[in-house]
């Protein structure tokens, strides 16, 4: 049975369709990776699917629930996180108060209990703080914990980001472009923490430009182009997929449903990829 | 540190509060304790705004209405003769249980008012409510909205008031009488109960100053300075931002109109020049000027320059002196000029500034 | 007959002060559209030409008062931009609009020291307060079409200003896209200024045209301003045209209260037309904003 399952859905922006029919599923305990050149739509199915934008058409499935339409904070409780392709820590906070904030959707205690410091409101305290340095170990980041979130590089800033997803406890994880503007050893340390993350029991969702981080690590590709699925399969038959690779060689492609008039092109030498399973 | 730091806050509170007021005795001017505990009372309105401004980031130009609102309500009631509904069914039982109470007018005349604890209980309601009724739909828009909508609140209320003639019109309302909270604590404005009444402002605001406090520290507080920060990965981590700033805007009312009530049994009466724009703005202005997301620093600043205030020190540019404030406060130091004003001290003292620390690794 | 011609005293009052809200709101959108700030101290522009008019009108004949006045009061408009909200680059937009909020108090609290609290007035422009022109059976003061006159005009002439002038469409340019006006070679903190000069000699402009009707007093700012942005979001922000319709909608509203309800009252249809497009519909009624913008996200 799959976790999230997406039906034909679409969203427009003023006439232009950013994403337009797409539809695939991601089973549970899958590192699935969504891939296709730039505008092909990636992030809006993102924003989409974690409630950030409502799709004009279409359903998705969490679970077995909808959550079609539902606001971000409900999509987060139900088990679905997401990271950004900015990483968007709190900078007011510090480390370890960030990460604690991924706690606040599997806690409970309101105005009137806080404001009083009931004692089972101080004991769901310190759960709380235990809890976020314990995912800032598994990032390797506990050190950190009292550093103000502003003062920490990029590369930091996002491994902190995805501690205070994994706060939430979710079932599944988008991350949103994970690679982005990290250096060679950073991408391995990342890929070896997503597959970490997996045999942890949390299936991952990812959206990465970086060939060789997303190659070797998922199970299952996707590919987008102009907003619509073109291909989806393992990562062996997607490289090879002469549509797929027509597509990143830069050449537009053309009432291709039925596969096209012209022969397929002989395949061209797919993407380099290394960390390889 | 933030143990030790609270611990040196809640030593020293009292003994300002006492030192302020011993002063004043040996001075011979205990008269003076009086602006003193109304300027209090106006810094209860402060608190709540600073959670609300310094926290979820909005700006409420309302707050004057909400005090005046919690005022009023507790005021119309205690003093009003409901004696025309004796008749009905009911009334018997609700004197009996107090909540109705015999009263003399000026005159001597028998008459029929609410308690004061109902009357207050009359009042919290009916802010909750409209705290509720505006924060809705306004918080749903950006940050002006809200500021637009509660300006247009406090000047609807602020002709309401005027209009009315159950509310005084501009004349006010007086001959609120005393509430009496437990036995031996009375909220009243008679000169013998001065000093207690002074004691009881600080202890009330003490106690919601540690409330508070104990609220920024929990997941709420983190929560809504989440919000503040970058709203929509706080929505995307599971809070329900909507839901936060609405319960932050209806508490702040609600403290308002709390401040509203007990100034209004201290002072004995109410005026609608409480409930005024001009008000609304100088809460603004003090919440600005004590650091707005700086309760202790809020809670000073705002009895200081109340007290100024209230004493007339600033003459007929009273006005003025807190619009100015605000401008530039606002413009230098957005943050409030307590923060600016510790790091100058702490580069005095030869001390490092505290956010210069990197980690290890960073370039 | 009677009921016919009161309801076209009402019909015209509306429209008279209708057309004052229009300029408030005008000058509201002009500021917005070029800074994105809400001018709290918009009323007070009115508020200080009206005064200024009087002051110079002791000592030169009434036009130049008046011309003097607006010139004046560009100048203050401009100078407030210069000196608060050229240099503060890193406060964000509710910052700015707190500002505003302050300066309104100051601005008003200078006029009282200024000035002192007694109600001024300029003299009527043609005639007196009873000369009057008969229309349809009702009484028209001259100096309520001197009001229509002078807004129709200045409305006009900023449409052709902003339509047709190469600066006007330097502004309109700053508003809608200020990254690519700024490539293009457009000064963008010049039009700023010139933004807030403008909204206040509009703003100057019709405080003296509606002087000798309503009067003017320094505390005249906060009570037109709310109206004012009524007026604005009523008819849409970012929409300079459409603050026209809403300001002359306001002022018919506003009309029909006063005819249903007690004087007190007057003001509070104002402010809760204010509420209502805040709550109903914010983006208002021909709003260039999309809703999404007017929302948080």
């Amino acid at each position: 049975m799959a976790l999230l399952e997406v039906t034909d859905v679409r969203r427009a922006f003023g006439g232009l369709a950013a994403v337009d029919g797409v539809s695939f599923t991601v089973k549970p305990g899958q590192i699935k990776g969504i891939i296709g050149p730039n505008g092909a739509g990636k992030t809006t199915l993102f924003n989409l699917i974690s409630g950030l934008l409502k799709p004009d058409a279409g359903r998705i499935t969490f679970r077995g629930r909808s959550i079609t339409g539902l606001k971000p904070y409900e999509i987060a409780g139900a088990g679905l996180s997401r990271t950004f392709q900015n990483p968007s820590l709190f900078l007011q906070m510090n480390v370890l108060e960030n990460v604690m904030v991924g706690r606040h959707c599997r806690t409970r205690w309101g105005f009137l209990g806080c404001g009083l410091r009931w004692p089972g409101q101080a004991r769901e305290e310190r759960a709380i703080r235990e809890a976020a340095r314990a995912q800032l170990d598994v990032v390797g980041l506990a050190h950190l914990a009292g550093w103000s979130a502003g003062a920490l590089p990029f590369g930091q800033r996002r491994m902190v980001e995805l501690a205070r997803a994994l706060a939430t406890e979710p079932a599944m994880l988008l991350l949103d472009e994970p690679a982005s503007g990290l250096n060679t050893r950073e991408k391995e340390d990342l890929g070896r923490l997503i597959r970490q993350i997996r045999d942890r029991g949390i299936t991952v969702l990812l959206v990465e430009h970086d060939m060789s981080v997303v190659m070797g690590l998922s199970d299952d590709l996707l590919v987008l182009y102009n907003g619509r699925p073109i291909a989806e399969g393992a990562p062996a038959a997607v490289q090879n997929d002469p549509r797929v690779i027509r597509v990143y060689l830069g050449e537009d492609l053309q009432n291709d449903e039925s596969g096209g008039d012209a022969p397929p092109r002989a395949p061209a030498t797919p993407p380099a990829t290394c960390c390889s399973r | 540190m933030p143990r030790l730091r609270l611990l040196f806050l809640l030593a020293l509170f009292p003994v300002m509060v006492a030192g302020a007021q011993l002063g004043l005795r040996a001075a011979g001017m205990e008269y003076c304790l009086t602006q003193l505990t109304m300027s209090v009372y106006y810094a209860l309105v402060v608190m709540g705004l600073c959670l609300l401004m310094g926290y979820a980031g909005q700006v409420s130009l309302g707050h004057g209405a909400f005090f005046a609102l919690g005022g009023y309500t507790t005021a119309v009631l205690t003093t009003h003769d409901f004696s025309g509904i004796r008749a009905c069914a009911g009334v018997g039982v609700l004197e009996r249980a107090g909540l109705l109470v015999a009263q003399q007018d000026l005159y001597g005349q028998a008459g029929l008012s609410v308690a004061p604890w109902a009357a207050f209980a009359a009042a919290m309601l009916l802010t909750f409510v409209v705290a509720l009724l505006i924060g809705y739909p306004a918080l749903r828009l950006r940050g002006h909205y809200l500021a637009m909508a509660t300006l247009g609140f406090t000047l609807i209320v602020s002709k309401l008031l005027l209009g009315s003639a159950l509310t005084g019109s501009a004349d006010g309302i007086h001959g609120v009488p005393e509430w009496k909270l437990l036995p031996g604590l009375t909220v009243s404005g008679r000169s013998a109960l001065r000093v207690q009444n002074y004691y009881l402002a600080c202890g009330l605001a003490l106690l919601l100053l540690l409330g508070l406090r104990n609220l920024l520290r929990s997941r709420v507080g983190r929560a809504l300075l989440a919000i503040h920060d970058r709203e929509t990965a706080a929505n995307a981590m599971g809070i329900n931002t909507a839901a936060y700033k609405l319960k932050v805007f209806v508490l702040s009312a609600l403290l308002a109109a709390l401040a509203g009530v007990f100034f209004t049994h201290y002072t004995g009466g109410i005026a609608p020049s409480e409930a005024g724009a001009l008000k609304s703005v100088r809460y603004v202005a003090l919440a600005a000027a004590g650091g707005m997301a700086n309760l202790w620093g809020v809670t000073v600043m705002s009895i200081a320059l109340n007290y100024c205030s209230l004493r007339g020190w600033f003459g007929s540019y009273d006005n003025a002196v807190f619009g100015a404030l605000l401008i530039l406060i606002i413009s230098l130091a957005p943050e409030g000029p307590l923060k600016p004003l510790g790091l100058w001290l702490r580069r005095l003292a030869g001390r490092p500034d505290p956010e210069r620390r990197t980690p290890h690794g960073a370039p | 007959m009677q009921n016919e011609s009161l309801a076209l005293q009402y019909l015209l009052s509306g429209i008279t002060k209708g057309s004052i809200y229009a300029v408030v709101a005008i000058g509201f959108n002009l500021i917005y559209s070029a800074t994105g700030i809400i001018n709290f101290a918009q009323g007070e522009f009115l508020m200080l030409g009206g005064m200024v008019a009087v002051t110079l009108a002791a000592y030169v004949p009434l036009p130049v008062a008046v011309t003097g006045a607006v010139a004046l009061v560009a100048l203050v408009g401009g100078l407030l931009e210069l000196a608060f909200f050229r240099r503060l680059r890193r406060h964000s937009i509710l910052h700015l609009v707190i500002i505003t909020m302050g300066l309104s108090i100051v601005i008003q609290e200078t006029a009282l020291h200024i000035w002192d609290e007694k109600v001024r007035s300029l003299p009527y422009f043609t005639g007196n307060e009873v000369s009057s022109v008969r229309f349809l059976g009702a009484a028209i003061s001259t100096q309520v079409l001197w009001v229509l006159g002078t807004v129709a005009l200045a409305v006009l002439g900023l449409h052709f200003f902003l339509r047709y002038t190469l600066t006007g469409r330097a502004m309109r340019a700053c508003s809608s896209n200020p990254e690519a006006a700024m490539l293009a070679g457009i000064n963008i903190p010049n039009m700023r200024t010139l933004a807030f000069g403008l909204s206040a000699a509009l703003g100057a402009l019709a405080g003296c045209v509606v002087s000798p009707m309503t009067m003017t007093h320094y505390e005249m700012g906060a009570p037109l301003a709310i109206k004012g942005f009524a007026a604005a979001i009523l008819g849409g922000l970012g929409n300079p045209m459409a603050a026209v319709a809403g300001g002359l909608l306001v002022g018919l509203l506003e009309a029909a209260s006063v005819s249903c309800l007690p004087a007190v009252y007057n003001d509070v249809s104002a402010f809760v037309i204010l509420l209502l497009v805040i709550f109903v519909r914010p983006q208002g009624l021909w709003g260039a904003l999309a809703p999404d913008r007017v929302r948080e996200h």
